[in-house]
């Protein structure tokens, strides 16, 4: 089963004068079950909100958008809110960490906000912060984490909820060089581990080796 | 709920300050109720404390002790009235005191009262020239079996007990003998005094309606229960409306404050609304958090003020003010000021329906 297939996505939202602007024009995209992806494209061309519809953020105006086999192109805002708690992983372009609480509590804060599992989460926590090398920063603040730290704070906050598909926003933006094909490394290799598919969405195109395949947007316009 | 309570045990700074100001509203809420309990109390407890059916004055009176005149016929009247079990007069001069020890001008204000029929927590009327007094009046160097000069004729009164919650317009209760208030009244307020079998008001016992009274003495009277008695006593439904009044502008500057500060939080964390929203928060659970830190900080607040108040109580002399502070009026302070909490706090809510969880990307 496919992680997504979006067929002939339209975006279109209406500006306070009442014209109409494409965000995202008639768009085909698939993405296998464990497939990493890179959308490329300058500022402005959509990237964001195919992101956002592909997370159930959005929803579309035309078109079919099924997440793991879960049509959600007609959800309504629970439905969707639903679907976000339990199958989509979010890794925000500036890490977004919750500031009060500390590692592991940024991590099953998803499962507050969901399913509530309570003694489960605590373990899958403790389990993720161990994989990804924060098993002894499990007690710290976000303040006292490094910037590559929090990013992978933030990436067991995305797997919490064992999504089908992550999100990960210009996860690499605010990190230099090196820190950044670090973090790269990392998300390859959790989501090859886990066979999770994800989108990386980017406008750096040095970290498209790290993907499976690049798809480039343009003017909302997607280009294999 | 959780988080929202993490971030209040976390960041405590960051409440302090409306913490502070609702602390100070509480303690203003909480005196003014206790002030306003205090001055009905002390003017009407002479009336509540009376063990009775009906409280009756002349028609004209307007339940003032002092218009008010019930003649013996009026009298019979009520006592014939069917359902009317007893029957007692009623009679009070409000004059200064002298109390040994004290200076010349240094006056104790009290309400004589002379009765039939003995109020709650008061014995049978004493022996003439004897009288019960309230509590109050220790607070001006009152004692038992002391014996204290009433009015400008310094007409000689002993106190040969106390009583309790017995105050009348402000001034405490002295419970005598008919002879007693009658003579006390004659010789210092001659206009005002009385021929034998003339009352101010008539305390009635029975199965019986004051409208009933009323009818049965053609009019004549004016007859309350002790409720309508209380209230009717004038200037007590004015300071009651005025301090209402005072009350509830204190409430909604509690409202006020509450709305804005968690407007200006709600504004601050759009950004964090944002991503947790994206992550499947729903909106209820955030403004669910909203309100549990909004309850919590009142209820700090509410539960530090009312502490405070009570050593204000305490710290306060005896008879100084006339403030009554109990549980029950710092409880239902605290009541409107959660209300309040809630009401400030729902003026987030559109603006935490209205974040998008779009805005957590890009």
């Amino acid at each position: 089963m496919n992680a997504l297939e979006l067929t002939d996505v339209r975006k279109v939202y209406t500006m306070g004068d009442g014209s109409d602007v494409v965000a995202l024009d008639r768009s085909n995209l698939t993405v296998a079950e464990d497939e990493i992806i890179a959308l490329v494209g300058p500022s402005g061309s959509g990237k964001t909100t195919l992101c956002s519809m592909a997370g159930g953020i959005l929803s579309p105006t035309e078109g079919r958008i099924v997440v793991a086999g879960e049509d959600i192109s007609d959800y309504g805002d629970k439905e969707l809110t639903k679907f976000r708690q339990e199958s989509i992983g979010f890794v925000f372009q500036s890490v977004n960490l919750v500031p009060f609480l500390n590692a592991k509590e940024n991590l099953t804060v998803v499962d507050e906000l969901g399913a509530r599992t309570g003694k489960e989460a605590q373990r899958r926590a403790d389990d993720l912060l161990g994989e990804l090398g924060l098993g002894d920063r499990k007690q710290n603040m976000p303040s006292q984490l490094s910037g590559g730290q929090r990013q992978r704070v933030a990436i067991g906050r995305a797997l919490m909820n064992d999504p089908k598909l992550v999100l990960f926003d210009e996860p690499t933006s605010s990190l230099d060089t090196e820190l950044g094909e670090q973090v790269m490394e990392l998300i390859r290799t959790e989501m090859k581990r886990r066979g999770t598919a994800a989108i990386v969405v980017t406008h750096d195109e040095r970290i498209t080796e790290f993907c499976d395949r690049s798809v480039h947007i343009v003017d909302g316009r997607l280009e294999s | 709920m959780k988080l929202a309570l993490k971030e209040l045990r976390r960041r405590p700074g960051r409440f302090a300050t409306a913490t502070v100001i609702l602390t100070l509203i509480a303690v203003l809420l909480m005196f003014l109720g206790s002030l306003l309990d205090g001055l009905i109390a002390s003017s009407t407890g002479a009336i509540r404390a009376q063990d009775a059916d009906a409280i009756v004055y002349s028609a004209s009176a307007q339940a003032s002790f002092q218009r008010s005149r019930i003649e013996p016929d009026i009298r019979s009247a009520v006592e014939s009235v069917d359902g009317v079990d007893e029957v007692g007069g009623l009679g009070v001069v409000q004059l200064g005191a002298r109390v040994p020890g004290n200076g010349p001008r240094d006056l104790a204000n009290v309400a004589l009262f002379g009765y039939e029929l003995a109020p709650d927590g008061v014995p049978e009327p004493p022996a003439d020239g004897e009288a019960y007094a309230d509590e109050v009046l220790k607070a001006d160097g009152v004692e038992e079996g002391m014996t204290i000069e009433i009015g400008p004729a310094r007409t000689p009164v002993d106190v040969i007990g106390f009583v309790s919650d017995t105050s009348f317009n402000g001034q405490g209760g002295l419970w005598a003998s008919e002879a007693t208030w009658r003579s006390t009244l004659a010789e210092n307020r001659p206009d005002a005094q009385l021929a034998d079998g003339v009352w101010q008001a008539l305390v009635v016992r029975g199965d019986v309606e004051p409208g009933a009274i009323d009818s049965a003495t053609d009019g004549a009277t004016d007859s309350y229960t002790v409720d309508g008695a209380v209230n009717a006593i004038p200037g007590v439904s004015e300071q009651q409306g005025t301090f209402n009044q005072i009350i509830g502008v204190t409430i909604a500057v509690a409202l006020v404050v509450i709305g804005l500060f968690f407007a200006l939080i709600t504004v601050e964390r759009v950004g964090l609304y944002g991503v947790l929203k994206a992550l499947g928060a729903k909106s209820s659970t955030i403004f669910g958090g909203l309100l549990v830190q909004a309850v919590v900080v009142t209820l700090i607040a509410a539960s530090v003020a009312g502490a405070l108040v009570v050593l204000l109580d305490v710290v306060i002399p005896p008879g100084s003010i006339p403030i009554a502070v109990s549980i029950g009026s710092i409880v239902s302070s605290a009541a409107l000021l959660l209300l309040a909490a809630v009401i400030g706090c729902s003026f987030s809510l559109r603006r935490v329906l209205k974040v998008d969880p779009a805005s957590a990307i890009g």
